[in-house]
């Protein structure tokens, strides 16, 4: 899994969360809240979908985590379990 | 005391069988149901009432997905009950703006949609939504209506079985009078077929209905009706007192003559037929009329063996003394039984009789069942009236619930 694989997917959860938004220009390194219009249930849902597609668990603690594609790509790349 | 006039002004609908008054009616007319069959969760298929209105003319998509089936059934009700009324709301003081629902139940299917999906995940309970509680709250179909249009006043749903449609109507003439608000989005509203639980509900009362043509399932008042087929829909209408009405030029619909709501306190599901004529006969001096004046009376009959039956002993002994009876039909033949909506979308298929005096018939009545056989019940055929001035919309509903209430043709 590489960081842009990971994106990849983490837009793939977004395009379902928000379905009206256009993501073909997404900027990874902007804040997700600055250019999308996702609330914090949106972010409760992008959580959600982690734990359910990929049994992924972010805690609470870490949400600040998932504020930007790039941040999310970061912290979320190391929890994918790497191939034999 | 002279009570205020309220006046019906704008009416919205989603039907089995229509996404709006004109075409509903005139599918009414024309003898065209509405039911087909759907995959029903452990069940498979059943005959159900399915409506086809399109959620994304009012809604974003984000919306559709967040919120719930009734929630987007009152949203387009309701904004097209608005477009129908010609009021615009920018133009209103929107906390003096009531929205008032009846349903039948709700929280079944999100619940039952949830056990499902955590189901799937060995019953581990974090899988379970948090969108759970906003999605089941009673108030959700009348709270998702306020955060669609920005409506800031009362708007709660009210909960009273199958005779919930009459009731959303009946509330807001109520809190017009009371001054409570200025102008009321009222009606009913049902997403049922969409839970498991209903159907396998009835069916284990053997009260579902079962057909090999889902169009016939639904039969109120033939011989071999076997029960209820299940249907989503709503009907949502603009309510304002006459003077506001009129001072705003507005097409008046009907006026709301009067009504009443009893309890049967008698059983948990079935009816009493002594309490549904009491009903029936207080809504009428309610209106301050008497047995001759009602023209057309809405049955609540469902197709189950023994409630058609109660209604038709409750209404042919309240009109048994009149020289030639009322008409007397049923919507159900044509959409099942829209539950908390059933009241409020039956009253509007009937209300276009005002203008062209012709009544819409009870359909998939092939053998008149000798106990249904009352006199002015109108079959198969649609039939020219003399005189349409008032119309009697009679909702039943379990736990005993009764409530009948009164439209006349606006007379000013």
């Amino acid at each position: 899994m590489t960081k842009e694989d990971c994106q990849k997917l983490v837009i793939d959860i977004i395009s379902d969360i928000a379905p009206d938004e256009d993501l073909s220009a997404i900027k990874p390194e902007i804040r997700l809240r600055d250019q999308l219009q996702l609330d914090s249930m949106d972010f409760l849902d992008i959580v959600m979908e982690l734990r359910k597609r990929h049994g992924i668990e972010v805690p609470e603690a870490d949400y600040s985590h998932l504020a930007s594609l790039e941040s999310c790509a970061e912290y979320l790349t190391p929890k994918f379990p790497t191939k034999a | 005391m002279k009570q205020t006039r309220i006046v019906i002004t704008g009416i919205g609908l989603t039907a089995p069988n229509g996404n709006s008054l004109a075409e509903f009616r005139k599918n009414l007319l024309s003898g065209v149901s509405g039911i087909t069959t759907i995959d029903v969760r452990y069940m498979g298929r059943h005959p159900a009432g399915m409506c086809t209105f399109d959620p994304l003319k009012y809604q974003k998509k984000k919306d559709v997905r967040i919120g719930t089936r009734v929630g987007g059934i009152s949203i387009y009700c309701a904004r097209e009950a608005l477009a129908d009324s010609g009021v615009d709301l920018a133009t209103r003081d929107k906390s003096r703006v009531g929205i008032y629902l009846g349903v039948t139940e709700h929280g079944n299917v999100e619940t039952e949609n949830e056990v499902y999906n955590i189901s799937q995940f060995k019953y581990d309970t974090k899988f379970w939504s948090h969108h759970h509680n906003p999605r089941t709250v009673a108030n959700n179909a009348a709270g998702e209506v306020s955060l669609n249009l920005g409506i800031t006043g009362p708007a709660y749903t009210i909960g009273a079985a199958c005779a919930a449609g009459n009731m959303g109507l009946i509330h807001a003439a109520q809190m017009l009078r009371l001054g409570e608000v200025d102008f009321a989005l009222a009606g009913g509203v049902s997403e049922s077929p969409q839970t498991f639980g209903i159907f396998a509900g009835f069916k284990s009362q053997n009260a579902l209905a079962a057909h090999e043509d889902p169009t016939k399932a639904s039969r109120p008042f033939d011989q071999a009706r076997n029960g209820i087929v299940i249907s989503e829909g709503g009907c949502i209408y603009t309510i304002e007192r006459l003077a506001d009405a009129q001072a705003r030029g507005a097409k008046i619909y009907g006026e709301i003559a009067g009504y009443h709501v009893n309890s049967d306190a008698t059983d948990y599901v079935l009816p009493n037929p002594e309490r549904q004529a009491e009903c029936v006969r207080k809504a009428i001096a309610n209106a301050g009329m008497t047995i001759e004046d009602i023209d057309l009376i809405n049955t609540h009959a469902t197709s189950t063996p023994q409630g058609d039956i109660q209604e038709c002993v409750a209404i042919a002994d309240v009109f048994k003394s009149r020289s030639s009876p009322p008409h007397i039909n049923n919507t159900k033949g044509f959409i099942g039984h829209a539950m908390g909506a059933a009241g409020a979308l039956e009253l509007a298929g009937n209300l276009p009789s005002f203008d062209d005096l012709i009544i819409h018939p009870s359909i998939n009545v092939d053998n008149l069942d000798p106990q249904c056989d009352i006199p002015g019940l109108v079959i198969n055929q649609a039939k020219k009236a003399a005189r349409v001035d008032v119309i009697l919309n009679n909702s039943f509903g379990m736990l005993g619930i009764n409530s009948t209430l009164i439209i006349k043709r606006f007379v000013a």
